[in-house]
This record gives structure tokens, sequence and C-alpha cells, in this order.
């Protein structure tokens, strides 16, 4: 017994100071996963929902991709190999893996990269190319060998590193989009880890392997299914072995549901989204045409103290500003603290809103807040809004919108404050910026205030090549348009992912558009 | 006879257009932009130039009155247009879901019909006895319940017991019989309890009124076992209104499944609609209510059959 004990304490002081071995990926299996919304079109070039990217994005390859988890995110080559940005910013090329095949055999070639950003540059007749605008200081694209391609600005952009990387720049074969334009509306076929087998409307998305992928020991599935269910059938699902997962996010009541009935199972990963809830002023309205009546707002909620509770029960979690918390160009907390709504003297700003609006003469306010008829987390979010605006004196009606109508008021005006949302596929001023615009310069500006500054710092940011001095303007513009509050950031998402222990390799990434080309995913089993 | 069916199905033509006008005009009284939902729902940055270029490719910026005219020029040849959302042909999108719903409509009537009949029987004919108090307990308990809230009941119990749901995914009853009846008893199990409560009571009460009439007193002064009374008299005549209740019920079925869909994942009609009117996907909405009109005119055409057939009066007028 003695010799059995020892024995045990030799073996565990082994193990304590053992390095962690790496597991080696075992190829074969089907992925299982749900999705819960289904793509309105199988064209890349005119989507911009996670229920194309989480079932077809496998298929196809682009030009850089993001890589690593949401802590360490970094842009890496998918099909190009090395990359040179010119010191003015106007010209970027870009050499691509030799040897790379479309699903049907045929080699890729700068051609067919020039093909397909020519087509979301300037999409012809009857395409749809959502990022048009996006791109349209693109104003040349070279092919000066088949594996090179250069792209030529008429202006420096400063967030185009990102449009390189961005999921839905998928590469089509020019040969196709040549003869019929609308090709990749009808088929699908690209360079991606996954060939498509079948797409059941309504129900599932089949793929499987592509052999001849350019990496060669990739992919490690044979294949994935993903099933087109409600959100609420998601957590049923997983318990239930109908799939193994779901990539989008739940909230923390579905992630205790799974984890209750199979956590021997199941595992949990989480971090922050590029997502975020903020309630904007209609401008035009008064008294929110007073910067003082919207800074009082801003100041009445609660931010650090909500978002511990709020976290528990909904994806609100994180305090921040216009930026996701940890994106290098957002203001660090010593700054935030400063700026209206954000002072961790509850009592304090408060007692600040409660001057402020009767300063600007304002008493027995009652305003109408539109939001969006969405459960999670918009419900819980506008809740506590209306919570925090009586502790100062201000009544809300809270209407809550079917998506459709919500858009309908939005773009009438019919609203005082309105629940919106920033949801992109990264860390990007010009994509996190573009709600807080004027009308004239964005046509998502909801507020429709005429401030001037605001366009003209993003237009200097848009256009600043070097990184220091973009940073100083980003964090201007965030001074300036938090303390005059047209729209106000409520608080940033929780994204929490409840997989099988099987899947590995799968990463989390602050946004849910990317990460699935699932090239790396393999299945311990 | 045949006049009367020529006449009847004569009558669906004006019936059906009076629908498709009806449906044109009041879905656009609702307010919404199925286009800014298609790009911006999600969040990302779309421009309005983007926005106007597939307003006009889905041709939304035709004024109503060409709209109107291509709908109705297309309806003459059968076309039911181009879903707003996904581009696809209405009557396909409709074709892929049609299955699922149709089945799960036909498994619940014959659920109803087979249980919901013989106990609406044994209720009438032993009247406040204890059967008939258990059938009138178990009518009561299926009204009240909601099939939806039942269907919960079974997924979890499924889940609980079992561990265990049915996949998802439809498979033909012709390809597959095991997997289409595992994945279907369920849900028509939850709508057809409600069902059978509702046959049943409508059974057992016409069987009472029916009873209660002179030919039924003459056959038995007569000396006719008791038994042929009830199956040649009694029941025969007390089928009539079950019939129409029977026909109603399955059409609503058809289209009226959406909570149930949901909660068992079925890629039906209902979970369409539903998806339609939340999009604003006009043409799409159009041809589901065409559609639904459709079976209702259908069905009431076979419910008149029928009638003609179980009572020989109805056929001599």
């Amino acid at each position: 017994m003695r010799h059995l004990s020892i024995a045990a304490a030799v073996g565990a002081a082994i193990l304590a100071v053992a390095p962690a071995v790496a597991q080696t990926p075992k190829k074969g299996g089907i992925m299982k996963f749900a999705v819960v919304a289904e793509p309105p079109t199988i064209d890349c070039h005119a989507v911009s929902t996670f229920a194309f990217a989480h079932p077809a994005r496998a298929h196809y390859s682009t030009l850089l991709k993001f890589k690593g988890n949401w802590d360490n995110l970094k842009v890496v080559g998918d099909l190009a190999t090395s990359w040179e940005q010119s010191p003015d910013g106007l010209t970027y090329t870009f050499k691509l893996r030799d040897g790379v095949k479309f699903h049907d055999g045929a080699p890729l070639t700068s051609e067919d990269v020039k093909a397909s950003y020519k087509r979301i540059v300037r999409p012809p007749p009857g395409v749809v190319s959502v990022r048009r605008a996006l791109h349209a200081d693109i104003k040349q694209i070279e092919t000066p060998d088949p594996l090179t391609v250069v792209f030529k600005l008429g202006q420096p952009n400063a967030s185009m590193m990102t449009h390189f990387a961005s999921p839905w720049n998928c590469i089509y074969r020019a040969a196709k989009l040549k003869e019929d334009p609308k090709f990749p509306e009808k088929t699908i076929l690209g360079t991606g880890a996954f060939e498509f087998v079948e797409y059941k409307k309504g129900e599932s998305w089949t793929a499987k392997r592509f052999d001849g992928y350019f990496l060669k020991d990739r992919p490690y599935l044979d294949g994935y299914q993903a099933f087109f269910v409600r959100s609420t059938a998601v957590a049923p699902g997983i318990i239930g072995g109908q799939f193994d997962a779901e990539f989008r996010g739940r909230s923390p009541a579905e992630r205790d549901q799974i984890m209750n009935a199979a956590k021997d199972r199941m595992v949990v990963v989480e971090g922050p989204w590029v997502t975020n809830l903020m309630f904007t002023f209609n401008t035009e309205r008064k008294p929110f045409d007073d910067v003082r009546v919207r800074q009082a707002l801003t100041m009445a909620v609660d931010r650090w103290g909500g978002a511990p509770n709020l976290a528990k029960i909904s994806a609100l979690k994180y305090v921040s500003g216009m930026f996701r918390p940890g994106y290098e160009y957002g203001l660090p907390e010593s700054e935030l603290v400063k700026l209206p709504g954000f002072w961790k003297d509850i009592e304090k700003s408060r007692a600040e809103a409660r001057r402020l609006l009767a300063e600007a003469g304002v008493s027995n306010l009652k305003l109408k807040f539109v939001n969006r008829n969405v459960p999670e987390p918009y419900r819980p979010g506008g809740i506590f809004l209306i919570d925090q605006w009586r502790r100062i004196g201000v009544e809300a009606e809270h209407s809550e919108l079917e998506t459709k109508l919500f858009f309908d008021a939005m773009k009438e005006g019919n609203f005082d404050v309105l629940m919106e949302f920033i949801s992109d596929f990264a860390d990007d001023p010009s994509a996190q910026f573009d709600k807080f615009l004027t009308p004239e310069k964005s046509s998502q500006s909801a507020s429709r205030h005429k401030d001037k500054l605001l366009d003209e710092l993003f237009d200097k940011q848009a256009r600043a090549v070097d990184p220091v001095e973009r940073k100083k303007l980003v964090n201007q513009f965030e001074i300036h348009g938090l303390t005059q509050a047209y729209s106000a950031p409520l608080l940033w998402w929780q994204r929490i992912v409840v997989h099988h222990k099987k899947i590995k390799g799968w990463e989390l990434h602050p946004s849910h558009f990317t990460a699935h080309d699932y090239v790396d995913v393999w299945l311990d089993e | 006879m045949l006049g009367f069916l020529l006449r009847r199905i004569l009558l669906v033509i004006p019936t059906l257009i009076g629908v498709a006008v009806a449906v044109f005009f009041l879905i656009r009284i609702v307010p919404g932009d199925v286009v800014v939902v298609k790009l911006r729902a999600d969040g990302a940055q779309v421009t309005q130039d983007a926005i106007d270029a597939e307003r006009k490719r889905l041709g939304l910026d035709k004024p109503l009155a060409v709209q109107f005219t291509d709908y109705m020029l297309g309806l003459a040849v059968g076309d039911l247009g181009k879903s707003l959302w996904t581009g696809e042909s209405v009557a396909k999108e409709i074709a892929i879901r049609f299955p699922v719903s149709f089945q799960v409509a036909i498994m619940a009537t014959l659920i109803a019909v087979l249980i919901g009949v013989p106990l609406g029987i044994l209720s009438g004919l032993h009247r406040e006895s204890w059967i008939d108090n258990t059938v009138r307990v178990l009518a009561v308990s299926g009204l009240a319940i909601p099939g939806f809230w039942l269907g919960m009941l079974i997924i979890l119990m499924l889940l609980a017991v079992f561990n265990w749901l049915p996949k998802i995914g439809y498979v033909s009853i012709f390809e597959d019989p095991v997997a289409n009846l595992t994945a279907l008893i369920w849900p028509a199990l939850s709508v057809g309890y409600r069902y059978a409560a509702v046959v049943a009571r409508m059974m057992r009460s016409a069987l009472l009124e029916v009873m209660r009439e002179d030919y039924v007193r003459t056959a038995r002064a007569k000396g006719v076992f008791e038994r042929l009374v009830v199956r040649r008299h009694a029941v025969r005549n007390a089928l009539l209104p079950v019939v129409t209740v029977v026909g109603l019920e399955f059409a609503f079925l058809i289209g009226g499944l959406v909570v149930t869909e949901q909660v068992f994942n079925l890629n039906g009609i209902g979970k369409l609609f539903v998806d339609a009117t939340t999009r604003g996907d006009f043409t799409l909405i159009q041809g589901l209510v065409l559609l639904i009109a459709t079976i209702f005119v259908i069905v009431n055409l076979v419910v008149d059959i029928l009638y003609a057939y179980l009572d020989p009066r109805i056929r001599l007028q």
C-alpha cells in the first residue's frame, strides 16, 4: 500500500511538470452543426449574413483571412502567400499560391482574382454587389503574371487590408463569370477546402472534403452538414444529438441548459463579439437636438454596474466605447471613464444628468423608444435602458417592432430613441463609425445629426495610412462622438459557443462571420 | 350530380381571382422593405445605392399598377412569380415544403378519425356511463391543451427518457418509411390529439341527436338489430357534420401548423409562411395565400361530394 502511494505521488509529480502534449489531428468524420437562418442567395458577393458564412464559406477562398482566437487574431494569407503595400498606400501587390485548383479541376490564376474583384467593384447589370462602395477606391487591377495581382487605388484606404481579408470577397472562376456573370447565384464553385454536395432548402447543406485542396494535408474532416433550424431548437437539438454545435452564439441560459444536460460531452468557448447595442437619438425631434438632453440620457445608464448582471441573462457583457474592448484603436479605459455615460460613479453621473435636464429646461420627459422584437439581447437591453432612465425621472414607451417595421421606423424617423446595433466581420474604424456619421455621408445614419466634424474626422482616418496618425484621428472621433452622444453605445456582446468536445481546431473569432472555412477543424472520435 | 360538380368547379375561378387581388393589395399596406431586411438585418455596412440596385433588380421600383398587371398576367399562365428573398420560383419554394405539411395533415387526420370517430360513437351510445365520462374528459383535455405545448412536452419526454430526438430532414415515406414515420409521428400525434378531441365531441353530439330521430325509433320498432340501427342509420347520418369538421381542420392544418413546425423543426408550409411574412416577401406570401385558398376550395368540394354520397337526399336534389 505504501509503495502504491509513493508511486501515485511520483506519477502526479511527473504529470504536473510534464509539458502539455498537443493532440495530433485525426482525419475523417462529418461535422454536424446548426445554423439559425438560411442564406437568401448563394452568391458570396451579394450577402452579408452568417446564414451564408456558416454553411457555404468553406467552399471558397479569399486573398487573405483572419486566423487565431479572439485574443490573438491576425490577418494571414489564404490564396496569397505574400503581399506588399506601397508606402503611399495606393498599390497592393499579392503573390498567389501555385497549384491552387477550383473544384472542377481548373487552376486558379491571377485572372480569377481580378475577375472576382472587378465583379465586386463594378458589378455587371443585374449582379448584386453589396460592398461595391467599400471597394470604390480600387481603380485598376493588374495581373503581370498568373501568380501576381496588383491593385491600384485612386486614393489611400486605411481599411483596405481588412477588406482583402473579408469573408465576403470570395474568389470565383473568371471563365465562368465571363460566360455568365450571374453564375455564382446558381452554382457553388470555389477553391475552398470543401466541395458543395447538396442544399435542401429549409433543411440542410451538405459538403464533402475537396481532395485537391491546396494545403496537402487538409482538410481533416470528410465533410460537414449544416441544419437550418429555429434558434429555440438549438439547445434541444444539441442535447438530443441532432447536431454537435451552433457557431453563431447562444445565450447564457441556453449555455447552462446544454451544459446541465450534457456537460460530459460539450464544451463552452466564450469571448467578446464585434457586435454591440447602442441607442440613437432622433435629433430632428425636440428635445433630442439638445446635447445636454442626450448626455443626460446616456449618463443615467449604469453600464459598469449593469454589465455583470446583464451578462448572466443575455449576450450583453462588456463596457466599451465605439469599439470592442481590447481593440487596439479603441480608447483605453482610463480615457473612456472621463466621457459622458462612462463615469464609474453612477450617483454622481445621475446627479449630473438631472442637472443637465434642468438646465435644458426639460422636466417629466416622456419618450418613444423603438426596439427590435428580438428576445435576445434586445429585450433585456431595452428593459434595462428604460429602468435606468426612470431613475432620473424619464419615462419611456417601449415599442418593440418586427425587423422590417423596425427598419421602416428608422428610415421614416418615427422614433425618439432607437435601439441600434453594430455588427461586422472585423474590428475596423471605418466600419464601426458608419452609423455615427451624418445622413449625407452614410445611409445608415439614423440620428439625422448635422455634425460635419465627425464626417471630416472619418474621412481623414479612412485615408490615414500611418497607423499612429490613424489612431490619433480615430480617438478624436470617438471622444467627440461619445461626447455629443448622437448615438451612445450601450454594451458590447459576449459570444458564447457551445460545441461537442470532439470538435477540435475551431477558432472563436470576435466575429461570427469569420472562422468558417473549417480547414483546421477535426473530430476527436 | 355532374352538373353540380361542374358548377362548383367553375365557381373556383372567380373565388381564387378575388383572393389573388385582395392579397396583392392587402400585403402592400403593411410597411417595411424586404430589401432592407435582406441586406441590412445582420448589421453589415450596405450603402443606399446597393439597396436601390436590389430594389430595381427585383422590380420593386415599378409603379404598383405595373406590378399588379405583371402579377395577374403571370397567374393567368400559372406563374406565381419569384421569391423576393431567394429569387427562386414561388412554386418551387412551396413544392419543397408541401410534402411535409401534407403528410403531417394526413397523419393527424387519420389519427383524429381512427380515434375520434369510434370514441365519439362509444361515448354517444353509452351516455352518462363511465365510458362516456372518460371520453369526455379526454376530449376536453384535448381541446384545452395547445398542440404546440403538447409537442414541446413530447420533445422533452424524448430527451429526458431516451436522450434522443428524430433526425432533422424530410425523407419521403416511399424512400425510407422508418425514418419518415419516426420523424413525423410526433408532430402528427401532438396535432392529432386535439383534432381527435374535436372529432369525438362532434361525433358524440351528432349521434345523440340522430338517435332521437323518428326513423331510428321506427327501425327499432321494426325489430332491426341494434348494431344495424346504429351502423346503417344513426352513424351514417351523424357523420355529416363530422365530415365538415374533418374537412375544415384538414385544410387548416396544411398552412396552420406554424408553431408545431417550429417545435419539431419541420420544413413545412407554416414555417415558410412565417419566414415570408417576417421578411416581407410579397410574392411568396401571395403564392402561399393562393395555395391555402385553393386547398380550402378543393376540400369544400370533396366534403360536398362526400355529403352527397352519405345522404342520398342531397344527391337527388
